[in-house]
């Protein structure tokens, strides 16, 4: 997504704490909500859907409830298509279930700007009436531009305008890390 | 004697527009070389035709329109991406389902959609091609859709504006859109074009359908066979690298898709087969001929069908054929070309 070259600069997270950050979202995510009635978990395309999956795992693990996971893929409600200098590819929304009525939380890596999750709440809404959406991310890396806020953050990472904050998953990239780059 | 004119009536009719456009293919940069992976970016400012595209730009093409589909599962059947943008349709010739599915295509993106139509606007009163174009631009058209009974007509548009124009078939050259919702249908049914076996019936002669066709397909490695009656297969075809018959049977035989053409009555001089019943008997497909092809056989027409002529009420019912499927395939297509056509241009943007 991002253009130019980039520095390694510091490993912000590794595999365990990576792990320990999403159990305890899972266990905010139960507490929350008094349970899991009607919670559903949706993952903004590409890195928050095997978030999503993973939060589902765990919370199976400690409510013994499987919670259905669904993939959105916000490419066509992004507001900057024109100035973009890579046209992104258009991916598949696959959420199998009826969002009207559901407690939607919504699973992304990086919340930066906001304009990714105001695109997912829009793509969302054009699906049904959720009850509620609440929002759960990896890494807040602050610099918002939308009145936007997470309900769940794995870490909170004050970051330079300058810097770019990389997750890589094992699903994705063979690895659990978050890097934090520099671009040059 | 007689086959020599039809022979020059041919190449009259399409080839000055293959001789202008093959030394320099017009509608922008060739793509970026794909090493093993697909090239996930699309250069062009047109679509013009199927010649010349590659693999990787059909299966992006392809893709896109797979995700775009999804909307006919939606309740709520609007994206918001399109917004602000004006597409125009500027048809010259009549069309139903290739206008209706852009304006769909472009009303579904959000975009503003305005039909013009030589009948109803200054077409009628000898407004050249390219002042409409000069016209369209200035009234700030973003893409151009064009239908016009001139092989090259949307090429020549292309150069004039700045806006992204799209060929909704020029004269019987070329009608790409049609191409890339068969090659879609096929690639949803079959799951694959290498090796594929396809049999093209009907009147190739004409038929811009089958001409984008031809050049998809091959592209893309399935094997082509053309059939129809001497009169409306020009030899020259073979050039295109398909095999060209006048025996249905041997044509069908083993054939794994059968694309129907429709008899295009209104360009059709006479003389050129004896008469519709004769060709319905000899050419027209139904389900007794289709018996010698795969079990499997997926069955297309571009439509509207003459039904009776070249294809029978019973085999367009058949649960083998696409044709309904064929128009939903022809919005997704629209939608992702017009997505394509219309996409990122300034260089910086990171979004988090």
């Amino acid at each position: 997504m991002e253009t130019g070259k980039l520095r390694e600069k510091i490993q912000i997270m590794d595999a365990e704490a990576m792990r320990r950050a999403l159990t305890r979202i899972a266990h905010e995510i139960i507490e929350r909500n008094k349970g899991v009635e009607k919670v559903c978990l949706v993952g903004i395309r590409t890195r928050g859907v095997p978030l999503a999956n993973r939060l589902a795992e765990r919370i199976r693990e400690i409510e013994g409830t499987s919670l259905p996971v669904g993939s959105l893929d916000i490419t066509l409600y992004r507001d900057d298509l024109t100035t973009i200098a890579h046209q992104p590819v258009v991916h598949k929304t696959e959420v199998g279930f009826s969002v009207t009525g559901a407690r939607i939380v919504l699973v992304d890596d990086v919340i930066f700007t906001g304009r990714t999750t105001r695109a997912a709440l829009d793509a969302l809404i054009d699906l049904g009436r959720p009850q509620t959406i609440q929002l759960a991310v990896l890494i807040d890396r602050g610099h918002r531009e939308l009145p936007i806020r997470p309900d769940y953050v794995g870490k909170n990472v004050p970051t330079s305008q300058r810097e770019v904050v990389s997750v890589r998953l094992g699903e994705t990239d063979g690895v659990d890390e978050v890097i934090l780059n520099e671009l040059l | 004697m007689f086959l020599d004119e039809l022979l020059q009536a041919f190449f009259n009719f399409v080839h000055p527009a293959l001789r202008r456009i093959r030394p320099k293919p017009p509608n922008g940069r060739p793509p970026r070389a794909a090493k093993g992976v697909r090239s996930l970016e699309w250069k062009r400012k047109d679509l013009l035709g199927l010649e010349g595209l590659s693999a990787e730009e059909i299966h992006l093409i392809l893709d896109t329109a797979e995700s775009c589909k999804q909307i006919y599962e939606r309740e709520i059947k609007k994206f918001p991406t399109l917004r602000g943008r004006t597409v125009v349709n500027l048809f010259y010739e009549p069309s139903t389902r290739t206008r209706t599915s852009f304006e769909l295509a472009g009303k579904w993106m959000g975009a503003d959609v305005i039909n013009v139509s030589s009948s109803t606007s200054s077409v009628a009163k000898g407004e050249s091609l390219r002042d409409t174009a000069r016209t369209l631009e200035a009234l700030g058209a973003d893409v151009v859709v064009i239908r016009h009974s001139a092989a090259g007509a949307a090429h020549q548009l292309a150069s004039e504006v700045r806006a992204a124009v799209i060929n909704a078939g020029d004269g019987a050259h070329e009608h790409p859109t049609q191409g890339l919702l068969d090659l879609y249908t096929i690639r949803e049914r079959k799951g694959r074009f290498a090796g594929l076996r396809v049999t093209i019936v009907g009147d190739i002669l004409h038929s811009r359908v089958a001409r984008s066709n031809i050049w998809g397909l091959r592209t893309l490695g399935a094997e082509v066979t053309v059939v129809g009656p001497p009169t409306l297969v020009p030899r020259e075809i073979t050039q295109l690298g398909v095999r060209a018959t006048h025996d249905l049977e041997e044509a069908l035989a083993g054939a794994d898709v059968v694309n129907i053409l429709r008899i295009q009555l209104e360009r059709q001089k006479k003389g050129l087969f004896p008469s519709l019943r004769e060709y319905a008997r000899l050419y027209g497909i139904t389900a007794e001929k289709l018996e010698s092809a795969g079990e499997d056989v997926l069955i297309m027409h571009p439509g509207p069908a003459n039904l009776g002529v070249e294809v029978s009420e019973e085999v367009a019912r058949d649960p083998r054929s696409a044709i309904s499927g064929q128009v939903q395939n022809g919005v997704a297509v629209r939608m992702a070309l017009l997505y394509l056509l219309t996409g990122g241009r300034a260089q910086d943007a990171v979004l988090g």
